[in-house]
């Protein structure tokens, strides 16, 4: 009983670094429809960002901070040399998802060539000790990890849904076209997307980095995935759902992980994913698109 | 007819006197092409290029493959790196634990693919564009996860080594003796045909039907769910194929051959040529494939480079370096055209 409730604490901490990435790949598809490939990649960068900050010692929050905005950054250049290019061509869509993988290729490996390819130990600042209660462990880092998280998806469910900014979001979500007419700036709220994004990415990288106290260049690959496999399930251009998607992937992995056993935990997001397509494509919160001939 | 063929000259330029010209002499050209690369082992080349132009053979076939699905029907698949995992753990598995014969395993090892591929096929039904690519995403990383931990049947992470190169009358092939690069130039002559004929037949039409507008296609009668499955199940075969080839000449498999990157890189290579185009395959194969092994110097960065390419290519020219659509005016079979000129749409004589 004790391994239960410890796994699906285990899996809310890191269902939550999961809706974290989730909301850098709703966001975009939300209003671009795309499957944002380099996102996994961003969020490794967010991870060696923090990494190299808090090298520099001026302590892990401005470390974290730092490599936040400089995340953001990243986020913003993409879209403004890549990206933003292809829509003003009207490009079709395939050729913005190759796009977002060969960005993802040039980060991944620029990351290589900067930092090498080997893991590096991150250091663990957010460890200040362990509760125990009744054979259930909560660390510190879990701690840390739910309070930032949950705090920043708050926040982000905030400015979408409460300020002037977040509503041309949604407008532009809706209807470009529309949007635009309405005196909105398009492409300004696409970038803005893409630095949230970003941001929120190098947080979840900077903490699940702090989490398992390791950063390599390829990690991003398989939690982006997983992410991108939250934020369908949840409804993908929801933030509410990318928020409970990625807690039910962190915790049916981690169930999975002790059920049977924790070779098939990283497979388990996709058979979540693929059944959820199969059978609910618009995911639990998101909407049903119609095509209008 | 002297106006038709000035007028896309005008505008075209180069690229269609090339093409007219290859267009042509294409019943010299082709069968030169086979007489020069049939003589490739021949003229003194050591193991190390050979073994390359094998693989580019390989990867000819993979990117034909994908052709069928992502070219002409329009449905971008990310996980062929599955059916080609597929083919070449069946035909490891065959050729070890069941004795069968080489030359068995390999048509064995597509045919299981290509059922795959029609599992695959089926979420189809339901799905279009991006949510199709994540399931066939999915589906490459659950493939590979189950190749990973299927320990009795796989052996997981160690992988399978050992597995034994065919004899052929006698000889057994190895990359030496040009064995293996004859197998896969036959291989790729036979997937290009087939694919040839695909493209050119009722189901290749039906094919760039769904691909243009999936909803028109319905409404003309083509049942696009029965033709979409059957674009998965043809590149899943061709696919499986390759894998069958593939694992008997490097000897030794286990999953991280079949990894997220091969398939993006068989995305790449049919991008860079130029989607629903199969000069495309064999330019974006073989520059793909050469690419890294010429610009070894660059360490690290070629893969940087890889990405810029792509990028730049999907910026300037999204329709790959080869991609353009024929402007050589249409051949119509014999019977077509004394159907058309009875009809009077084209003059006699023609």
């Amino acid at each position: 009983m004790a391994d239960f409730v410890q796994q699906i604490l285990n899996g809310f901490a890191l269902g939550l670094a999961y809706a974290l990435v989730a909301v850098g790949y709703s966001l975009v598809f939300g209003i671009l429809r795309l499957i944002n490939f380099s996102h996994g990649s961003v969020y490794a960068f967010g991870a060696h960002a923090a990494f190299f900050m808090v090298g520099l010692h001026f302590g892990p929050v401005p470390a974290i901070i730092a490599a936040m905005l400089i995340t953001g950054v990243l986020g913003v250049v993409i879209d403004r040399t890549a990206l933003a290019p292809l829509r003003k061509k009207k490009s079709v869509s395939i050729a913005a998802l190759v796009t977002t993988l060969g960005i993802s290729s040039i980060i991944q490996n620029m990351l290589v060539v900067i930092f090498g390819s080997q893991r590096k130990p991150f250091p663990d600042f957010f460890n200040f000790g362990t509760l125990e209660l009744g054979g259930v462990r909560l660390g510190s880092r879990q701690l840390v990890m739910v309070t930032v998280s949950l705090a920043l998806l708050l926040l982000l469910l905030m400015v979408v849904n409460k300020t002037k900014v977040g509503l041309a979001m949604r407008a532009t979500a809706q209807n470009q076209k529309a949007a635009a007419l309405m005196g909105i700036n398009v492409n300004n709220i696409i970038t803005l997307t893409f630095l949230m994004g970003g941001a929120s990415a190098a947080i979840a990288g900077g903490m699940v980095g702090g989490y398992y106290q390791i950063v390599y260049p390829s990690m991003g690959f398989m939690i982006g995935l997983k992410a991108f496999a939250a934020s369908v399930l949840g409804g993908i251009g929801s933030l509410p759902g990318a928020l409970v998607g990625g807690l039910l992937v962190g915790v049916i992995e981690s169930l999975a992980a002790l059920f049977f056993g924790s070779n098939y935990r990283d497979a388990t997001a996709f058979i979540i994913l693929i059944a959820v397509l199969i059978f609910r494509p618009a995911g639990l919160f998101g909407k049903k698109e119609v095509v209008k001939v | 007819m002297e106006k038709n063929t000035e007028e896309p000259l005008k505008t075209a330029g180069g690229l269609y006197r090339v093409e007219l010209f290859f267009s042509k002499r294409r019943m010299i050209l082709i069968p030169a092409a086979f007489i020069l690369f049939l003589a490739v082992p021949l003229m003194g080349f050591n193991q190390y290029i050979l073994r390359i132009f094998t693989v580019i053979g390989i990867y000819i076939i993979l990117s034909l493959a994908l052709n069928l699905v992502a070219g002409y029907t329009g449905q971008l698949s990310m996980g062929n790196a599955a059916f080609y995992a597929i083919g070449a753990y069946t035909a490891t598995l065959l050729l070890l634990r069941g004795g069968v014969n080489y030359w068995l395993t390999i048509p064995l090892a597509a045919v299981l693919a290509g059922f795959c591929g029609l599992l695959l096929g089926l979420p189809t039904f339901r799905l279009r564009g991006s949510y199709l690519t994540i399931v066939t995403l999915g589906f490459g990383e659950i493939v590979r996860m189950i190749l990973m931990n299927w320990d009795s049947v796989t052996n997981g992470t160690l992988g399978i080594r050992n597995i034994p190169a065919p004899d052929f009358f006698g000889i057994t092939l190895s990359l030496r003796n040009g064995g293996f690069y004859y197998l896969v130039l036959f291989l790729v002559v036979l997937v290009s045909a087939a694919s040839w004929f695909i493209v050119n037949s009722k189901i290749g039409r039906a094919f760039v039907s769904i691909r243009e507008d999936e909803i028109a296609a319905q409404m003309m009668g083509i049942r696009t769910t029965k033709y979409k499955a059957l674009a998965f199940v043809l590149s899943a075969f061709f696919s499986g194929l390759a894998g069958a080839f593939y694992a008997p000449m490097v000897g030794y498999i286990d999953s991280n051959s079949f990894t997220f990157e091969v398939s993006s890189q068989i995305i790449s290579m049919a991008i860079l040529g130029g989607l629903g185009t199969m000069r495309g395959m064999f330019f974006g194969a073989a520059v793909l494939i050469v690419f890294p092994e010429v610009s070894r110097f660059l360490m690290d960065y070629r893969f940087v480079i890889y990405g810029v390419i792509l990028v730049l290519m999907m910026r300037f020219r999204p329709q790959g370096l080869l991609g353009w659509q024929p402007r050589v005016p249409v051949r119509f079979s014999k019977t077509v055209r004394s159907d058309l000129m009875r009809e009077g749409i084209l003059p006699e004589g023609e």
